[in-house]
């Protein structure tokens, strides 16, 4: 009799009090109860990270104009152009191609109608493939207190030269100046040696051709 | 000619660019430098709670101005504590490893010895997954006798891309174009299919920045009796977007 006195309210318990549904009431309802304290809810919201929409400026496009010693032929105007992308602060890669003609021999000259190249053969052309780094960042004072944001690099590379008929592998090696004139645009000066081996005049040599140029550039 | 069509894609690029991103600083203060590289001096510092416009990015430096219309370089380190309009932190993406091994395109520029000639590489990569990627290469190789230039399509397996130094293997297929020197009494040019085994080294260098080292042996399907096999060694260097 006790016993379902007892039964009875326990059963009463349940039903009253949601605290003591754990007794009573099958546990998946006591789950969805919503007294019942939440220590970790698990439907957090996943927070929509967007990245902001900066522009990048990593690129660098500049065409240059200058001269270039080719060696034994004179030496003549150069135009090139060439992108370079900046992988760190100190380093950027570059691919250049650049034109120029080479000029009469001073056997040629001499012997007066000896012709060793023709017209065709006489254009000087050059592609090539550097690595740049960026020794001495500083700023350059033009006038007064006007001071522009520079960097002295130092750059070598591999490409490839045409030059009478033949290509020929090429190694050049320089140093530059740039010179960021405002955020975007730069001035650069640059002295570029570009080294290849040649047969042209009977013994094999290395030819060294020095290429002075000055450029402007526009980052993007 | 070529000039004008530099100068005017310059001014198309110059045109293209975007809206400047607003931002409020929430450090002390941060550092605004006259150039974007650490060797350039510090000029201005702008306080806590003071609000500048990040106007681009150029590597890990962020060309801002300030309310008062001062122009600098802040690092990516300081510009990713301050906070954007809706209270959030500022997030930059930041070029590492773990995005090399994410990595979609990337290009770069090989040089070696292509059987006793100088190579020149340049090439595009497209990852079909972090392990394996398609390349695109065309080659030109410059010996004592002849001119080579030649194209060549691979599939290349990275072994651990998640890790900094990882081996690789190449099998793939091209076409060879070879030129007898000029200074050489004239033989015909020729053109064959090529087919290649490689193997080699990629070292993960910095953000996006990439060393290759490789060694390729080819089988040059002539039109003579004996195909022609060449060892190829190449280094280099290439970069990831």
């Amino acid at each position: 009799m006790e016993s379902r006195l007892l039964l009875l309210f326990v059963m009463l318990c349940s039903v009253s009090l949601p605290g003591c549904a754990l007794f009573g009431a099958a546990p998946e309802e006591s789950v969805d109860d919503d007294t019942t304290p939440v220590v970790i809810d698990p439907g957090i919201e996943r927070r929509d990270v967007k990245r902001p929409d900066i522009d990048r400026e990593n690129f660098e496009l500049s065409a240059y104009a200058g001269l270039i010693s080719i060696e034994d032929f004179g030496t003549n105007t150069v135009a090139g152009a060439r992108v370079a992308f900046h992988i760190t602060e100190d380093v950027f890669i570059e691919a250049g191609y650049g034109a120029s003609e080479g000029e009469e021999t001073s056997f040629e000259l001499l012997s007066g109608n000896a012709q060793l190249l023709t017209e065709s053969e006489r254009e000087f052309t050059y592609y090539n493939a550097s690595l740049g780094y960026n020794v001495l960042p500083g700023e350059v004072f033009f006038w007064g207190n006007r001071a522009f944001s520079s960097s002295l690099y130092l750059i070598a590379g591999v490409g490839s030269t045409e030059f009478a008929g033949d290509d020929r592998f090429t190694i050049n090696v320089g140093a530059g100046l740039r010179v960021l004139l405002n955020d975007l645009i730069a001035v650069r000066l640059d002295v570029r040696d570009h080294l290849f081996d040649t047969d042209l005049l009977g013994t094999d040599k290395t030819s060294h051709n020095i290429e002075y140029h000055l450029g402007f550039s526009l980052f993007f | 000619m070529r000039e004008l069509v530099i100068f005017v894609v310059m001014l198309a690029c110059a045109a293209a660019h975007g809206r400047p991103v607003p931002v409020t600083v929430d450090e002390p203060y941060i550092e605004l430098h006259t150039g974007p590289g650490r060797g350039y001096p510090v000029f201005h510092v702008v306080d806590r709670g003071e609000r500048i416009e990040v106007l681009g990015q150029r590597t890990t430096w962020f060309r801002v101005r300030t309310v008062r219309g001062k122009k600098g370089w802040v690092h990516q380190e300081q510009i990713e504590q301050t906070l954007r309009a809706d209270g959030s932190a500022v997030d930059i993406e930041r070029l590492d490893l773990e995005s090399f091994s994410k990595r979609r395109f990337e290009m770069g520029v090989l040089g070696g010895d292509y059987g006793g000639a100088n190579v020149i590489s340049v090439y595009g990569a497209y990852a079909l997954s972090p392990h394996l990627s398609t390349e695109l290469s065309v080659s030109q190789g410059l010996g004592s006798f002849s001119d080579s230039q030649f194209v060549n399509l691979n599939v290349v397996h990275q072994l651990f891309p998640e890790r900094r130094l990882s081996p690789t293997f190449t099998l793939g297929t091209g076409v060879i174009r070879t030129q007898p020197r000029a200074t050489l009494v004239a033989t015909e040019d020729r053109t064959d299919q090529t087919a290649h085994v490689g193997v080699g080294v990629r070292a993960y260098v910095t953000r996006a920045f990439v060393f290759r080292l490789e060694y390729k042996s080819y089988v040059v399907f002539t039109s003579r009796d004996d195909n022609e096999e060449i060892d190829e060694w190449k280094a280099g260097f290439s970069f990831f977007l």
